[in-house]
């Protein structure tokens, strides 16, 4: 029998209480004991980025880390930046607005990504918008599209800020 | 899941890490960031038995600087380090490096240690830890030892640590008068595995000229490569382009043997490490010159 272990994480604000191996990565944790498949798992080896998650406000990639290592702290995903169905996140009326995405398999990492990012950089070059997002694979926008709704998403974050 | 099973300890002393270490030896693998470990575990090519998790640690998370050397805990993270004061002033070389290592993302995981004690001769810290004679201390449950950076590293990713041992600190010495630094890389992509890289360190007398170098590469071997014989070739020169090509070209050719991989041939790497060689000692001089 198989060691299980007690966690006790807080996703996107509410706390969740479940028994788990401890094998059991960060992001199948999110998905299949959570239920929240907004985190999207890509490579499962850290190179693609489209688990990223913030980890006490941090962007971090969830493949390539352990549920256990969750326990007492505070994750937030995709779920977690609307503050309602029809109110989204600055960042995502941005992506929608500029077609920041495709198929949209790489847009919860690259958002998960950028809001912290917006947080510390408010009027980001292109270059710098460029390096935040090189640890993100996009299969379909070339990338330009996403670099345009992140600079459109700094320019809205300034005025709710105004 | 993708990862086999194992049995799972979080120590929250260095006390118990080290009893668990020592009662489990090598079937014991410390995790410390997960950055490199938890892919490898997610391919099965690592089938740990036991993981001893060093993130509840707290003696193992500090930087500080006693005498002569900024001293980080192994569990810092690599983000950590990368926005610290300490570090920006007295070890420029390591805080130039710090921001190529990776994304964001894995620096907010990554640790100083981990990434040390994993020796990927790709990787940014190693070679700057050789190049600045860092030091290493082992800790066990019986004793504790600092090794030199030019005895940890045993080969690809092997070091001297022994099975009841875990790297706890390591001293990084601080700059020194006279003297500049640069490391450089170049990469496919910005934070993937450079194709090439180094950290280059220069000291210039009273009369301009070069009284020390070191010359440290990345990924050009089984390990951090030491340029040996292009850095001594520099010695009692004046800091010029000629000087510097030279010891690129000594360098490329003579002290590193590299084996290539899917993004640069063998040569293009040597390519590569002649002109970041040339670039990285006219970015040093320029330090040393302006140092005081
Ligand atoms: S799924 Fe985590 S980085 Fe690709
Ligand atoms: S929108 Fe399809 S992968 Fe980015």
């Amino acid at each position: 029998m198989s060691q299980t272990l007690p966690i006790s994480v807080t996703v996107n604000g509410k706390a969740v209480e479940k028994s788990v191996e401890p094998r059991l990565l960060l992001a199948d944790f999110i998905r299949h004991e959570v239920g929240l498949t907004g985190t999207h798992v890509g490579c499962e080896h850290g190179v693609c980025g489209a688990c990223t998650i913030l980890f006490d406000g941090k962007p971090v990639r969830s493949c390539i880390m352990l549920a256990v290592q969750a326990n007492g702290h505070e994750i937030t995903t995709v779920e977690g930046l609307a503050a309602s169905e029809d109110n989204m996140h600055p960042i995502q009326n941005a992506f929608w607005e500029a077609h920041g995405l495709q198929c949209g398999f790489c847009t919860p990492g690259i958002l998960m990504t950028l809001v912290p990012f917006l947080e510390e950089n408010k009027d980001p070059s292109e270059a710098e918008v460029r390096e935040a997002i090189s640890g993100n694979l996009c299969r379909c926008t070339g990338y330009q599209h996403i670099v345009d709704a992140t600079l459109l998403a700094a320019k809205k974050l300034n005025e709710v800020a105004e | 899941m993708k990862p086999a099973p194992f049995e799972y300890h979080a120590p929250t002393s260095l006390e118990a890490a080290l009893e668990l270490k020592a009662q489990h030896g090598d079937d014991g693998k410390p995790l410390a960031g997960g950055q490199s470990l938890i892919p490898a575990m997610n391919f099965r090519v690592a089938q740990p038995s036991v993981l001893i998790d060093l993130n509840h640690v707290p003696e193992l998370r500090h930087i500080n600087k006693p005498n002569g050397a900024v001293h980080i805990g192994s569990m810092t993270l690599q983000s950590t380090a990368e926005h610290d004061a300490l570090v920006a002033e007295h070890t420029p070389l390591l805080y130039e490096a710090i921001p190529n290592i990776a994304h964001p993302q894995i620096r907010n995981r990554g640790t100083v240690g981990g990434s040390l004690a994993h020796a990927d001769p790709a990787s940014e810290l190693p070679v700057v830890a050789l190049a600045l004679g860092a030091k290493f201390r082992a800790q066990s449950a019986k004793a504790e030892r600092w090794i030199e950076a030019k005895d940890f590293f045993a080969g690809l990713f092997a070091t001297t640590l022994q099975p009841d041992e875990i790297l706890t600190e390591i001293a990084f010495p601080t700059k020194t008068p006279r003297t500049g630094y640069c490391f450089t890389e170049v990469a496919r992509r910005h934070g993937d595995y450079a194709m090439a890289g180094l950290a280059a360190i220069v000291e210039l007398d009273a009369n301009q000229t070069i009284s020390a170098a070191k010359l440290v590469y990345l990924n050009v071997g089984d390990g951090p490569v030491d340029a040996a014989s292009a850095a001594a070739s520099l010695i009692g020169k004046a800091p010029d382009a000629p000087a510097f090509k030279e010891a690129g070209r000594i360098a490329s050719q003579e002290d590193m043997s590299p084996y290539g991989n899917v993004h640069a041939t063998p040569e293009y790497q040597r390519h590569l490490s002649a002109v970041l060689t040339e670039r990285a000692l006219a970015k040093a001089s320029e330090g040393a010159k302006a140092a005081k």
